[in-house]
């Protein structure tokens, strides 16, 4: 593969907390390699801007492997950029060229309050979590792993929903700013399973509660969620989540 | 002080039944008097506040991240080891703890290490009532794979994402104890100080690092779960923010700091592409199952690898290790790629790189089994690779997406290029048998313990560890301490202690901020690896040992004289938190330079070139060496040697052997 190096435009969204007011900042970064990752770009622009006596930008970012989901930045009106699955940390500078304007922007949504720049309060994922996304099984109760048997279909279905790492593209890439796919994902992931099975209405119905109450935009049936994820969570989940939810609504033993 | 490791009488089958049996216990009405701070919550960190919260201890968790689902446990890709035996190979306790013993080179506590793989099986039933989604077989029973330094296959997994699955499955039992009020959870929040009152730990000073602002929480007893430090190095597998903050200022506090020179080197990582590189990506050590290691025969030779013939291929871990083959332990297969590279048989443009060849497999074990079964009777190459690319993609898809997204190669087709790279350390705070450091009330749990992993980690036996300290071992072992704090009372945070230690870390912000000098933390960080990594890495010898204790002396001068932090202490700041963390980070870079200095042998991960036998294998000094170096800090750049004394009851240490 030919390496190159580019000379580039930014425009980032700079706030300074959650009370002020934020704004578009342009900046020009030189010598960027193709073989960067884009947060490394970012780095070579932060260190510019602190030997320059300026404020670097603050965004999230920890494992940069893909699936820590920390990363969270808007690319060019996309969440976490061009790249189909893929989070920001694992978009690389090869997809751009020399000339090219980028504008990066945070999460964008009423339950994901700007925090810095473009780094955003994504608590309320954890509250949600709180209100079902779990089997509740005190350490020390569990029988042999083996005397469960799964079927492997169903076993290697509810991984593939399991693997959401609760990064919040879905909102962001959603105009209504929906949090179904991320509740979606964790109540299919259990219900898949035997161990979900006891709290699989309750669950629903109270992870559901909580995503309208953390303010959360209704699913619409859009599918830009679906698209922008990074781990390919399939809308399928959210036709599961649908049929638990009215299932459990309806149940007179919930 | 002198070290008491407080291992029980007995056995070594007896020890932990014994202990179980006889630890002291706190009533559950008295639990809800007791309050346990516990700093991390990866695997360690998040299964024993979860634990904890269940039996009825008042927990408060705190983690850097904005979420603890995001620890960097979250990243572990390969699996898990429990003595299950459900392949029906042989396996069984004593066999992990033997592999586990012998894979560290002899230079792990034997009882820890039994307790280990006693409780394994455990670990496995427990996840998986949880809803952990492992891989499973047909028949819907849980699927093994194998890992590097043993012979049987009891690694189990969940595709190349098991450390995600595995903290997801802890993160859930928290977040459920935080529902229930049980725990309180502090993201976005770093510990800076450790509390002690009349020597015991009281509590922590902790950073809301939204705000800046400085909080005092105290306990009957202080966590450190925060993982392990191979930041020090600047280019590791670890994520970006980890770091030795909360362990350092637990040993400044007086915790004893065990075998900090031993670092695990990954033999299979994504090579560096050039200095702008800010972290590495490692390939599992599963890809070993399936993958074969090689170089070219002949030196520098540039032709793609596909065209080189198989007479032209030096497999040299199947040359070396005939018994072994690929899958010999980490630090055997680490030296093994720099030996080859040094010599210039490297591959990829640095020449720093050797080849990760999935080929053999796609085509013949996979592509003749899938052949097979679907009736194919005389199968061309291309079915052949086509069948077999499936199997291979269910198993390590993930694996391999991210590679091509890294290097832009389709590792279907080339081989991989992998190095070695800084991927974890077994040396860690000082514990003993119930996972006390040297201050009473502190513990230290997963890696950021030294106890468990002896010179070299086996693969799949972090989150084994990590899991079973914090869902097995600390809740028993707790008790006996926390039984005679019932009396005690709540801690008041206005206690001069705490007074002092939040004054000592405000200043030491404020004088990081008022340096205002020109180098940024980032360059410092990263000259410091360069030192690490070229004096106290894969190799190590005691000229340059000593060149790099000067050279970390005078950056250390450096960084308190010439850093470059801007923005206040009263904001979300993060280049002040990366200060704080790389000026610990030079503080420990020198003492594991100290560490390796003074052991003079090879052993594990620790190779020092003095000490190596005709073939090049590390040659341990037995008679001199078997200890654990631990480390008592004295004052700057002052460090006092104890020595535990390791006393090998059931396995005779010998000459590693792979062969």
């Amino acid at each position: 593969m030919e390496h190159y190096t580019m000379n580039l435009t930014l425009k980032v969204w700079r706030q300074k907390n959650n009370n002020e007011k934020g704004s578009f900042e342009t900046y020009q970064v030189k010598g960027i390699s193709s073989e960067m990752s884009f947060l490394e770009m970012i780095d070579v622009l932060n260190e510019q801007l602190i030997v320059e006596g300026k404020e670097p930008i603050a965004f999230d970012h920890d494992c940069r492997e893909g699936i820590c989901g920390m990363c969270s930045m808007h690319i060019d009106g996309r969440a976490h950029g061009p790249w189909a699955q893929t989070t920001t940390c694992q978009l690389h500078m090869r997809q751009y060229k020399d000339g090219d304007t980028i504008v990066i922007e945070p999460w964008r949504a009423a339950a994901f309050p700007v925090i810095k720049d473009l780094a955003v309060d994504r608590s309320s994922f954890d509250r949600i979590i709180q209100a079902g996304g779990y089997v509740s099984i005190n350490t020390g109760n569990a029988q042999d792993a083996n005397s469960l048997p799964i079927e492997k279909q169903k076993a290697d279905d509810s991984f593939a929903a399991a693997a959401c790492i609760g990064c919040g593209a879905c909102v962001a890439a959603c105009p209504n700013a929906s949090a179904m796919l991320f509740v979606s994902a964790k109540v299919s992931h259990l219900a898949l399973l035997p161990q979900g099975a006891p709290e699989r209405k309750e669950r629903a119905l109270n992870m559901i509660a909580q995503m309208d109450k953390e303010g959360f935009g209704s699913c619409t049936n859009i599918g830009a969620c679906e698209a922008e994820c990074p781990k390919g969570i399939s809308l399928d989940n959210i036709a599961r989540l649908n049929r638990e939810y009215i299932g459990a609504m309806f149940a007179g033993d919930k | 002080m002198s070290l008491n490791s407080k291992i029980p009488a007995g056995s070594i089958q007896e020890k932990w039944t014994t202990y179980k049996s006889t630890c002291k216990l706190v009533n559950p009405a008295n639990k809800r008097k007791i309050e346990i701070i516990v700093v991390g919550t990866g695997l360690a960190g998040a299964s024993a506040a979860a634990s904890l919260g269940e039996l009825g201890y008042k927990v408060k968790a705190f983690c850097f991240q904005d979420s603890p689902r995001r620890a960097h446990s979250i990243a572990a890709q390969g699996g898990i080891n429990a003595a299950k035996n459900y392949q029906n190979d042989g396996d069984s306790v004593y066999r992990l703890f033997y592999d586990t013993i012998k894979g560290g080179d002899y230079r792990a506590r034997e009882a820890n290490v039994y307790r280990l793989a006693e409780v394994s099986s455990n670990i496995i039933d427990q996840c998986v009532a949880q809803g952990v989604p492992f891989a499973r077989e047909y028949g819907g029973l849980l699927s093994n794979r194998s890992f590097g330094g043993t012979q049987v296959q009891r690694t189990f997994y969940a595709a190349g994402q098991t450390g995600q699955q595995l903290l997801i499955g802890a993160y859930q039992s928290l977040e459920r104890q935080v529902a229930l009020g049980n725990v309180e959870m502090y993201a976005r929040h770093e510990m800076q100080e450790l509390v002690t009152i009349d020597g015991k730990a009281r509590g922590i000073i902790a950073k809301n690092l939204v705000t800046g602002a400085l909080e005092r929480h105290s306990a009957h007893a202080v966590l450190i779960c925060s993982g392990g430090y191979g930041n020090v190095f600047y280019l590791s597998t670890n994520a970006m923010g980890s770091n030795v903050t909360a362990a350092w200022k637990a040993h400044k506090s007086g915790a004893y700091f065990g075998n900090p020179c031993f670092t695990q080197i990954h033999p299979t990582c994504i090579p560096v592409s050039g200095d702008h590189q800010s972290k590495l990506t490692l390939m599992s050590e599963s890809l070993r199952n399936d993958g074969r290691i090689w170089v070219p025969k002949k030196q520098g030779d540039t032709r793609n690898p596909n065209d080189i013939p198989e007479e032209g291929r030096d497999y040299y871990l199947e040359r070396r290790y005939p018994a072994f083959g690929n899958l010999v332990p980490r630090d055997v297969a680490s030296r093994a790629a720099k030996e080859r590279c040094d010599a210039g048989y490297g591959v990829g443009a640095s020449k720093m790189a050797v080849y990760l060849d999935f080929k053999y497999n796609i085509m013949h074990k996979y592509g003749k089994a899938e052949a097979t079964k679907q009736g194919i009777a005389h199968p061309d190459n291309a079915t052949l690779y086509a069948l077999g690319k499936e199997v291979i993609k269910a198993q390590y898809g993930n694996l391999f997406e991210m590679y091509e997204k890294i290097t832009g190669e389709n590792p279907y087709e080339v081989p991989m290029r992998i190095y070695p790279a800084v991927h974890y350390t077994m040396g860690g705070l000082w514990v003993d048998y119930e996972l006390m450091t040297t201050i009473p009330g502190l513990y230290a749990l997963g890696e950021a313990n030294f106890s468990d992993h002896g010179a070299n980690r086996l693969g799949a036996s972090a989150l084994m560890q990590g899991l079973a300290d914090g869902y097995f071992v600390i809740p028993y072992t707790i008790g006996n301490y926390l039984a005679d704090e019932i009396g005690t009372g709540a801690i008041a945070t206005d206690h001069a202690a705490f007074v002092q230690a939040e004054q000592n870390v405000q200043s030491r912000m404020e004088k990081i901020l008022n340096i205002k000098g020109a180098e940024t933390v980032e360059s410092f960080h990263k000259r410091l690896g360069k030192i690490m990594w070229d004096k106290c890495g894969m190799a190590r010898n005691e000229k340059g040992l000593k060149e790099a204790i000067a050279e970390i002396q005078q950056l250390k001068k450096e960084f308190w004289s010439n850093v470059r932090v801007p923005g206040a202490i009263n904001e979300f700041n993060t280049e002040l938190d990366k200060a704080g963390r790389v000026a610990d980070f030079i503080e420990l870079g020198e003492l594991m330079c100290v560490d390796a200095l003074n052991r003079n042998e090879s052993c594990g991960g620790h190779f020092r070139e003095e000490f190596q036998t005709e073939e090049g294998e590390a040659l341990r000094q037995d008679d001199q060496y078997s200890y654990v170096a631990t480390w008592e800090y004295k004052g700057d750049s002052e460090f006092e040697l104890h020595k535990e004394d390791l006393n090998y009851e059931i396995v005779h240490p010998s000459q590693r052997s792979y062969k």
